[in-house]
């Protein structure tokens, strides 16, 4: 018998990084960094128990909601909002799908492969609410800069996800089509456009869940719909009509969200 | 007739796939594309439909030039050449029957494909198609619900559909057990008689081509080192396509002929009688 089969081999899992000295010097200098960064959060601790009972009274004035008083108004912002979120979905999701097409790298020649891409990047570079205040100034208020607004975003969303899907649909089927002698488009609806139906509908879905949230944000800006509705209330200092408005959002959200999940499992 | 001369293929990575390789193939001939992994067959079989852009050479198909067309002309001289495909390459999420159809799409313009509204002539000899191969009551079935067996032999009906003048097949028996293998081979072969298709099938099982190709090319490296019939292949000739091994058991034997033809009969008898249907289950 050999000595190694006699006394036990240790064994120990490979570090992360390997090299000591890089692993100890990120590690110690991280936790530097974190404790000089917790030290430049100044809190005035006489300031915060003057304002904790002001938080207290603040949210109290959400109590009760009041659904009745802005009732009509309340309806009217939910319904804009409503098709606001539907046609943006819509037309949106009609935009993406020829950019979607251009922007999967297994079907699109190069040149319209990076235009395409540029087009997602750009609807993608700006968060909703920036979008919503160049919107509102270049259309002016309303639910038709908040519809653009909606669109564009969901042009980046959607484009980017279905063309990621058709990067990885199964090439052959696709090639089994092309080989009958199919031209592009019919090549497209029964090699390709079967493969990503599910993803784009739950995509579908999931976006109309989003934008019906967002149409409430950029309303605050300016972009029509139950956002408007809730700004109103803020700036006449009505938080219980404030929240009856929250309470009726937060109601179709869930509403969405649990008939979407529904619709997908219902799709599989 | 299928004329291929100094068929070559350089991919852009550089690999020489195809070293100018030249056959013919006379009308109603069944001919085995034999050879090792990576010899080219695969590469032969896409050229001659331009699925993969062949690099020199000229291929004829009934004195069309196929290498040189382009547009609307090389889709119509595609649904002039069926192809079946290693693992079936149906499209999962359609129904068999769209499966099938699909197979007209070069004769059908866009509309009418994209409504699903066939000409009642092609869902005619889609019904007739699905009947022969005993998968007519799947027509609504998605084709992601058939076993391999029963994919195959819709694969084989989404590329009689086309009314071709060849078949292409690539590695038809790759994914099917031994005895569905066989059963797909033989439907090859009685459906190539039956209308005088010529057909190429690259086929990875030497037995297998053997038995129900009647002409053997060997490929090895991009180049044919055997082109012959299937009785001429001898340990010397596998050797010379697939490198040095034991071949006794793989060569086959004149007494095995019978108990192919027997087969062919029992088919035959089952498909006409229903209440042998459940003889089919050995297909699913």
């Amino acid at each position: 018998m050999t000595v190694a089969a006699i006394t036990p081999r240790r064994w120990k899992r490979p570090p992360l990084i390997r090299r000591t000295w890089l692993r100890w010097t990120l590690g110690l200098g991280a936790a530097v960094y974190l404790w000089l960064a917790f030290g430049t959060i100044e809190v005035n601790w006489t300031r915060v128990s003057a304002g904790i009972p002001r938080g207290v009274q603040f949210f109290a004035a959400f109590f009760p909601p009041d659904f009745a008083s802005r009732w009509g108004d309340i309806v009217e912002g939910i319904q804009e909002s409503i098709w606001m979120t539907v046609v943006a979905t819509i037309v949106g999701i009609a935009i993406s799908i020829p950019v979607a097409i251009g922007a999967a790298r297994n079907i699109a020649s190069v040149p319209i492969y990076y235009f395409c891409r540029a087009i997602l990047a750009i609807s993608r570079s700006f968060q909703e609410v920036i979008l919503a205040i160049f919107f509102v100034k270049l259309f002016g208020f309303g639910p038709f800069a908040g519809v653009v607004t909606l669109v564009l975003a969901t042009i980046g969303f959607y484009g980017k996800l279905l063309a990621e899907d058709i990067e990885d649909m199964v090439p052959a089927q696709a090639e089994a089509v092309r080989a009958t002698g199919a031209n592009w488009l019919q090549w497209i609806n029964f090699g390709i456009q079967p493969q990503v139906m599910p993803r784009m509908i739950g995509l579908g879905l999931y976006r109309f869940d989003i934008n019906f949230r967002e149409s409430a944000v950029v309303g605050i800006v300016g972009g029509g719909g139950i956002g408007a509705t809730l700004n109103t209330a803020f700036d006449r200092y009505e938080f219980d009509s404030a929240a009856a408005i929250l309470l009726v959002i937060i109601g179709i959200v869930m509403l969405v969200e649990y008939s979407s999940g529904y619709l997908r499992r219902w799709m599989q | 007739m299928l004329r291929i001369h100094a068929l070559t293929k350089r991919y852009r990575t550089g690999d020489l796939a195809l070293k100018g390789i030249s056959f013919d193939v006379p009308d109603g001939q069944v001919m085995a594309l034999i050879g090792p992994s990576g010899a080219g067959k695969s590469t032969a079989i896409r050229c001659i439909n331009r699925l993969v852009e062949p690099t020199a050479g000229t291929i004829s198909l009934n004195d069309t030039d196929i290498a040189g067309l382009g547009g609307g002309d090389l889709r119509r001289a595609r649904r002039r050449m069926g192809m079946i495909f290693q693992e079936y390459a149906l499209v999962e999420r359609l129904t068999v029957m769209e499966n099938v159809l699909s197979g007209r799409l070069g004769y059908v313009s866009f509309w009418r494909s994209w409504l699903r509204r066939f000409p009642q002539a092609d869902i005619d000899e889609a019904f007739r198609l699905l009947d022969r191969v005993g998968l007519v009551h799947m027509a609504d079935k998605r084709a992601d619900e058939l076993s391999g067996g029963q994919r195959q032999r819709v694969g084989v009906c989404r590329a009689l559909i086309q009314n071709p003048e060849l078949l292409l097949v690539d590695e038809p028996t790759a994914s099917l057990d031994p005895k569905t293998s066989r059963q797909i081979m033989r439907l090859l072969k009685e459906l190539c008689t039956e209308r005088k298709l010529s057909a190429i099938i690259n086929i990875h099982d030497v037995m297998l081509a053997q038995m129900f190709a009647e002409r053997i090319v060997g490929l090895r490296l991009g180049e044919i080192v055997y082109d012959g019939p299937a009785s001429g292949l001898s340990a010397d000739v596998l050797t010379q396509i697939y490198g040095e091994e034991d071949w006794s058991a793989t060569i086959r034997k004149p007494d095995e002929d019978g108990e192919g033809k027997e087969e062919t009969t029992n088919i035959v008898r089952h498909e006409t009688h229903q209440p042998h249907r459940d003889r089919m289950a050995g297909l699913t």
